[in-house]
């Protein structure tokens, strides 16, 4: 508490067994180990980064191939719908001088471009759903997670009870009921629909994560701010809410994470308007055989806007996972 | 400025009380310590006037306002608070400035009253950072700055030096002493501290179990405490209480000790006794050394504190007193002493009730 702070804060060990060679080889151990299972971590990762720019043979090719030459055919598969040309009308159709970049390099394969894939609009689809649900879970669960944390709500046990237990089944077990109530509501086949069941998964979670969060925060930053002269709902947002960022932040990363890779639901209760990508990457089969490189772009595709989120937010998230550690 | 009354004020946590039914009035401009040991109610008492706890019972009056069912935000008081409760988000400059933000200052204004309470406090230089990079002291003059800048009717502190180091709570004691006297305001002050109270407050209201044991200026509540609890609390060590029984004009004290009671106590001690015993109390400093005293102790250990010497003495067995002697003194442990206790701060209290007996004038 007294602690000065003009100088600067210590940050580097001074303890003796935090500098003697024992401590340093156990130190370069440790690191050896957490860089091999990085390592064994990443290889699928590199495998469908690698698959993605890989031409058919290359990517099929046994042993498999780490040096081979890119190219974006998969990509191209992948945001296309194709015929395949029968081999005698193939010279003919590369002689032909409108074709563009994509369509010569599909050209190569025989095939010729009649329109654009789905794969966009299933990315958009995704997009909407994980993102409104995600938003609506984290906004509902601050408000829910306060009054839990701040108030006496009549049987707060038993109702914080009932919202973790809609997390004690496998939600696969009410897929059934669900995609009979889904047809009768009109939700089947809607965005509306997969927003508000994410949103109803994620919720528990969020509820719970984010009373540990406010739990953290002293009261007495509220009671100040209401007796500066601030109601209820603006102390919560001036004092509260800026306080309790580092919780939203990690909640809100883990409610993207589950909507937007969520499969047997999207599966089950969408068919064209509202599919998302999880149930289609697996789905893109090219003319003759599963498309390994088309699928890997689909997945490349697929990953990058939740690891430009996780890293927009990474500061707040570093701090969020170790909550409760400092006391402050 | 205002005046703060309680009418009739309690606090009930289902049938346990917080604080018992209270009555009590602060008048304009006044200090008054709310003083108790943890748990005795002064914090919750505070926070009802504060509106952050509703009351049970009884109402709070404010400059002539009945504000008992109304919001914190609504009273127009300030508090301060015990870990300072600074917003770690803003700066120091924000934090003050976040009260007047509430009520709709404009910019220029807000400017100005910042900067005149933080000339006031002397905290300028520290407008910029934030409460984590500030020393606690620092914090505490800042948490002190977000609670003038109002100038609010009245102002409650929750033990506002209580997470503050030794030697610097007595700097922040006399600033806080400093800015009483510069802004006469009301002042509500709850703290665990005696030394504290006695050091800063107009007048000590003394707390235990929820009861109100004592309201008074600091003098009257250290010279003539009105109960065995006030007279333990306040002062350290606290009055010196020795049992003993009263027969014949004469205590029988422990030790075979006999003390015939100064003027005027006889007639008192003869009405106010429920029984025959009575406690005898006196503080550290009534006691007089005198080869004939009327007293006899043995010493049991010697505390040098270097402007004074304080004794512990036995008196019988199992029963120490605490005599405050000067320091040129010198006495052996185990040597028998005589002594006299200044007539002037003898007091007497009943075993049973616990009370003071009163001193027939």
């Amino acid at each position: 508490m007294a602690v000065s702070t003009t100088h600067a804060p210590i940050t580097y060990a001074t303890r003796v067994d935090k500098v003697g060679p024992r401590y340093q080889i156990t130190r370069a151990l440790r690191i050896i180990v957490v860089l091999l299972y990085a390592v064994i971590s990443l290889i699928p990762v590199f495998w469908m980064v690698t698959a993605a720019f890989k031409s058919r043979p290359d990517v099929v090719a046994i042993p498999p191939k780490v040096f081979f030459t890119p190219t974006i055919e998969g990509f191209i598969s992948l945001l296309t719908k194709r015929v395949l040309l029968p081999p005698a009308m193939v010279e003919e159709y590369k002689q032909r001088d409108d074709l563009n970049f994509a369509e010569r390099i599909m050209a190569e394969r025989g095939q010729r471009i009649t329109g654009p894939s789905q794969y966009g609009q299933r990315l958009v689809n995704s997009v909407i759903i994980a993102s409104a649900s995600t938003v609506l879970s984290v906004l509902l669960g601050v408000l829910a997670a306060y009054a839990f944390s701040r108030f006496n709500v009549p049987g707060k046990g038993d109702l914080l009870f009932f919202i973790l237990s809609t997390r004690m089944l496998p939600p696969v077990v009410v897929t059934i009921p669900i995609f009979l109530m889904y047809q009768q509501l009109r939700l089947y086949d809607t965005h509306l629909g997969l927003i508000l069941l994410y949103t109803v998964f994620n919720l528990s979670f969020a509820v719970w994560l984010l009373k540990g969060f406010i739990d953290e925060i002293p009261r007495e930053y509220e009671e100040a701010a209401l007796v500066d002269g601030y109601s209820r709902l603006q102390a919560f947002r001036k004092v509260v809410l800026p306080q309790a960022i580092t919780g939203i932040a990690a909640t809100f990363v883990f409610c993207l994470i589950f909507a937007w890779n969520e499969y047997a639901f999207a599966l089950m209760l969408t068919s064209e308007r509202a599919r998302t990508a999880p149930p289609s990457i697996p789905t893109v089969l090219g003319t003759g055989g599963i498309e390994w490189s088309a699928i890997a772009a689909g997945t490349l595709g697929f990953l990058i806007p939740v690891i430009i989120v996780t890293f927009a937010l990474r500061d707040y998230l570093l701090r969020g996972v170790t909550f409760g550690a400092l006391r402050k | 400025m205002a005046d703060i009354e309680l009418k009739q004020v309690e606090k009930r946590f289902g049938e346990h009380y917080a604080v018992r039914p209270l009555d009590l009035f602060i008048k304009n401009g006044e200090f008054v310590a709310l003083l108790g040991p943890s748990g005795c109610g002064k914090t919750t008492t505070l926070r009802m006037i504060a509106g952050l706890e509703t009351v049970s019972g009884g109402r709070i009056i404010l400059n002539g306002q009945d504000v008992t069912w109304l919001k914190p935000s609504q009273r127009d008081v300030a508090m301060v608070f015990q870990f300072f409760a600074l917003y770690p988000h803003l700066t120091a400059w924000e934090n003050i400035a976040f009260p007047l933000q509430a009520e709709g200052e404009s910019r220029e204004n807000i400017k100005r009253r910042v900067k005149e309470v933080a000339e006031l406090l002397r905290i300028e230089p520290l407008l910029k950072s934030r409460p984590g990079a500030l020393s606690s002291g620092d914090q505490q003059r800042v948490a002190l700055a977000r609670a003038l800048v109002r100038r609010p009717s009245c102002f409650l502190m929750d033990e506002p030096l209580g997470a503050l180091d030794a030697d610097f709570r007595e700097t922040m004691r006399s600033e806080i002493k400093r800015l009483h006297i510069l802004q006469n305001a009301t002042t509500v002050y709850v703290t665990h501290d005696q030394i504290e109270a006695m050091a800063m407050a107009d007048r000590i209201v003394v707390m235990s179990q929820g009861v109100v044991q004592q309201v008074g200026t600091p003098a009257e509540v250290y010279h003539t405490p009105s109960n065995l609890f006030v007279a333990q609390f306040i002062g350290s060590p606290g009055m010196n209480l020795v049992k003993g029984t009263w027969a014949d004009n004469v205590v029988a004290l422990p030790g075979g000790n006999r003390y015939a009671p100064p003027d005027g106590w006889p007639a008192a001690l003869h009405r106010g006794l429920s029984g025959s015993g009575v406690i005898v109390g006196f503080r550290p400093e009534a006691v007089q050394i005198h080869p004939n005293g009327q007293l006899a102790a043995g010493v049991y250990s010697v505390d040098l504190h270097g402007s004074y010497t304080m004794l512990v003495l036995e008196m019988g067995d199992d029963h120490s007193i605490h005599a405050r002697v000067s320091r040129d003194a010198h006495f052996t442990v185990g040597e028998t002493i005589r002594f006299d206790l200044n007539p002037s701060m003898v007091r007497f209290f009943d075993p049973k009730t616990e009370r003071a007996i009163a001193h027939s004038a």
